[in-house]
């Protein structure tokens, strides 16, 4: 059905179509529409779920750990500090092989409070063994939702996946979004290591040095299965609902001599900018990064890159530019901007272009740095 | 609790508040510590609270906020509305924070208050872990809730201190279970001083503020703040909301000196004769469409529990 | 592309109107979007939300700087807030009011929208509702079909009088 929504509603309405057994959530700006609505439609009969209005967002990811180890589909979503409070939880999810899927609407931490857009919050689960992908725009925030639950729960992964989408930018906007009907795109949830007293299990025990690190490689070759997994599933989408994507996004980068590598809606603010750059002359290209982790192979080859990092690690530099620069060896110029929500319009990506000083870092709006 | 000793000198603080001063509204400071320049909705009742809790806090306090309504409504930097200093701090962590301010204060010889201004959510959910165990340590502070009975701040979701019946978006049919009884939580931890209050009776709150603030160890003081866009009232009504809340029986404003409870003067009247409930649930839009079934349970629970307190109080167990 | 700011108070329904006139562009086959920009502030605080009309997709997040149409429920915002601000040579300005405001250059329109809420009764919480009758200026002023107008108004609500609403702006607004 072709409608309009805010990119929080598409969630939702994906999450409806995926009929897990049980949500537990917790409100946090500006995720919280997401919650309020999975209420409703439970409320409404619209979903046949257990909503578990849990007391902070640790109980709340405790309690997907809970369902989805008890053998069912799950899901939640939060933002910024919420993300944070349920770390450790975020962690366990992973270690203990359970494919929930979490929307996350990214935004700044504190302090001082902040809930706009920011990509910190997400990088900051960097290393817990979730699978990450970001999207840009309401349509794609639908349709990844969607497949991050075939992802997470093909038995090569069996790993969880969060669908990264930026707040207030993404999460609050109107645009349109086709609903699918998803037939049988979804297979009943099946988790090999569910809880089940017919044969039963200890999970997560007191595990020696002898041991441990060959859990920790089995996520690791999961992670590289992914990438395959994450093709086929995609592939499967787009001949199924008729829309394609891939691990990055690219706009005109076949003939580009400068590409902008950018996330989320940046991203898609940057095609608007190559347009104007391209009118110019200048022959520019966008490179929107959807999967984090995995990351993606990248071809930049030969090019210019001018990096937009809507993130920063303190005493270090840009994630996404310093990712960029030790996957493909390529040094980019790097610009941090758009940090707590801050304005970037199209044109100001198109100075970051005009502008670029390859192996430098910038940081839009700050006048008085080296 | 403190040990028996910083017990007995409490006691002796307590009866030094002069009842005189504080039984007419002249009698509270002109100074203002909350200027009118907040961000609250039109109508809230909780920054109305926290302007006479500050009044009678003085300038030698700080206040720990929590994320809440009240990280909005003192002001959008580089702007405020503050004119004490104001720790903000997340939103599960604001008792364990203010046991590290209140004992660094007292390290370097200060008396300053250390005052908690947390919201239902931040207190009785995500908060209820540091809450208790700053109460369980005895740190030297006194710890607010407003309670509106929701979250406020990020567009009225359901608290576990949301009344059961009461409608909010994240239970649209109503809120199945009964509002959890922070009270007799705190009560468990044995403070030297806890009271409930209410906004609608800002002279009452200001006293107790006050003998709370002269008493050594944790404080608690548990104030029901009506919220216009939350409870669904035209906003005029916040005061009319708020007594309808006590003259129900709904709220009953108590104190509790060393365990030993006394009864507040608006409550006793109340709880003698209570005015009908209906006059409370039936102006508040969250109440629509209350079953008999939910409207039943809702007055049992209100019965029950003004016969507890009563019992208490009459020394009947 | 045309861009259009909406300037109100929180709680006003200015969110509401940007994402109803979104949906009637979308209804007209167009592609649309709407974003309301979200300050920290809460009710009767000043807020602006952007909607953006256009035959192609539409990829811009950004705010609208240079506006095409700018739009204002609450005339005595421009009080505190310079509303022409970045308002294209030839822009158009929507005031809620019963006559001319003096002092807005371009092409100035204006409608008593409050005064039509409240002879529709449409009133919730004390305040008129002047989301629904905006569509109908609109769709006067061509951004949008009637037809489209009232079907947007009709998905998002169940009462008529919205719709009454909107007609009775569309007949008030002179063009
Ligand atoms: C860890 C974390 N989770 C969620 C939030 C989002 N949040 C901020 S305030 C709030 C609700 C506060 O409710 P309450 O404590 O009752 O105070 P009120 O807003 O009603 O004043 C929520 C859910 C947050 N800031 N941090
Ligand atoms: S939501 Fe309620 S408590 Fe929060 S500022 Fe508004 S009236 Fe006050
Ligand atoms: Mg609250």
């Amino acid at each position: 059905m072709l409608t309009i929504g805010t990119g929080n509603k598409a969630v939702a309405a994906a999450v409806k179509a995926a009929k897990p057994g049980v949500v537990a959530a917790y409100p946090i700006t500006p995720q919280t529409e997401i919650v309020e609505q999975l209420a409703e439609y439970v409320t409404t009969g619209e979903l046949e779920s257990r909503y578990i209005p849990v007391e902070s967002e640790h109980s709340a990811m405790a309690a997907c750990i809970g369902a989805s180890a008890g053998g069912v589909r799950t899901f939640t979503a939060t933002s910024s500090h919420g993300l944070l409070y349920m770390h450790e939880m975020v962690h366990w999810a992973a270690g203990a092989r359970l494919p929930i899927v979490m929307a996350n609407v990214n935004r700044a931490l504190g302090p001082g409070w902040n809930t706009w857009a920011e990509h910190t919050d997400a990088f900051s689960q960097r290393d817990t063994g979730w699978l990450q992908v970001f999207v840009g725009t309401v349509q794609e925030a639908y349709d990844a939702t969607l497949m991050a639950f075939k992802i997470a729960e093909d038995e090569r992964v069996l790993l969880p996946v969060m669908v990264n989408l930026d707040g207030f930018t993404l999460s609050h906007i109107m645009q349109s979004l086709e609903t699918v009907e998803i037939g049988d795109f979804l297979p009943a949830y099946h988790l090999p290591h569910a809880i089940d007293t017919e044969n039963p299990c200890v999970y997560g025990p007191m595990t020696g040095p002898a041991d441990y690190f060959r859990f920790r490689w089995d996520i690791e070759r999961s992670m590289r299965d992914a990438k395959g997994v994450i093709a086929d599933v995609e592939r499967e989408f787009a001949e199924r609902f008729g829309r394609s994507y891939g691990p990055t996004e690219d706009y005109r980068c076949e003939d580009a001599d400068v590409i902008v590598v950018a996330m989320g809606t940046l991203g898609k603010e940057a095609e608007v900018a190559v347009d104007r750059l391209r009118d110019e002359g200048i022959k520019a290209g966008s490179m929107r990064l959807r999967w984090f982790r995995p990351f993606p192979d990248l071809d930049l080859s030969g090019r210019e890159v001018v990096v937009i990092d809507r993130d920063y690690s303190f005493g270090f530099g840009g994630v996404v530019a310093h990712s960029i620069r030790s996957k493909t060896g390529i040094v980019p110029y790097s610009v941090i901007a758009g940090l707590g929500g801050q304005e970037v319009t199209y044109n100001d990506i198109a100075d970051f272009v005009r502008n670029r000083h390859p192996g430098e870092e910038t940081w839009f709006g700050v006048s008085d740095h080296v | 609790m403190p040990g028996g000793g910083g017990a007995k000198l409490s006691l002796q603080m307590v009866t030094n508040v002069d009842e005189r001063s504080v039984n007419n509204l002249s009698a509270i400071p002109k100074e203002e510590y909350l200027y009118k320049c907040t961000s609250a909705c039109a109508g809230c009742s909780s920054s109305l609270c926290l302007r006479y809790v500050l009044k009678a806090a003085g300038p030698d306090t700080v206040l720990v906020v929590p994320a809440c309504c009240t990280s909005v409504i003192q002001g959008i930097y580089p702007g405020t509305a503050m004119n004490v200093p104001v720790y903000n701090i997340a939103f599960a962590a604001a008792a364990a924070c203010a046991s590290g301010l209140s004992d660094a204060l007292s390290a370097r010889g200060k008396e300053t208050n250390v005052i908690v201004y947390a919201g239902d959510g931040g207190t009785v959910d995500i908060g209820i872990q540091s809450l208790s165990g700053a109460f369980e340590r005895g740190t030297n502070f006194l710890y607010i809730c407003y309670d509106n009975e929701a979250y406020g701040n990020t567009g009225m979701q359901r608290s576990g201190s949301t009344p059961l019946g009461a409608r909010t978006t994240t239970t649209p049919g109503g809120k199945r279970t009964a509002k959890k009884d922070l009270d007799r939580i705190v009560e468990a931890h044995n403070p030297p001083y806890m009271a409930t209050a209410c906004s609608a009776y800002p002279l009452d709150l200001y006293k107790k503020v006050k003998k709370a603030l002269s008493i050594e160890g944790p404080k608690f003081i548990h104030i029901l703040a009506p919220c216009p866009p939350g409870w669904r009232y035209p906003t005029e009504k916040t005061v009319e909301m708020g007594k309808l809340a006590v003259k129900t029986g709904t709220w009953i404003l108590y104190e509790r000196e060393f365990g030993k409870l006394s009864i507040n003067g608006p409550s006793k009247a109340a709880m003698r004769k209570p005015a009908p409930l209906e006059d409370y649930i039936n102006g508040q839009g969250r109440f629509k469409n209350l079953s008999p079934e939910i409207a039943s349970e809702i007055r049992q629970q209100v019965e029950r529990n003004i016969q507890r307190l009563s019992r208490e109080e009459a020394g009947i167990c | 592309m045309y861009e259009i700011r909406i300037h109100s108070r929180g709680g006003q329904g200015g969110v509401t109107a940007a994402k109803l006139l979104a949906l009637a562009a979308f209804r007209d086959g167009k592609y649309a979007t709407a974003c309301p920009f979200y300050g920290a502030e809460r009710r009767g605080a000043p807020v602006v939300s952007f909607v953006r009309i256009d035959d192609q997709p539409i990829k811009i997040y950004s705010q609208i700087h240079e506006p095409d149409l700018v739009i204002v429920l609450d005339t005595s915002i421009m009080d505190v807030v310079d509303v022409l601000q970045g308002l294209k040579s030839g822009g158009t300005v929507l005031l809620n009011s019963a006559h001319a405001i003096a002092g807005c250059n371009g092409t100035c329109r204006h409608v008593d929208l409050t005064g039509i809420a409240l002879a529709e009764n449409l009133v919730v919480a004390g305040s008129p509702i002047l989301n629904t009758p905006v569509l109908g200026a609109l769709a006067k002023m061509d951004i949008v079909t009637l037809p489209s107008a009232e079907q947007a108004i009709r998905e998002m609500f169940a009462d008529e009088r919205n719709v009454k609403a909107a007609e009775a702006a569309y007949e008030e607004l002179k063009v």
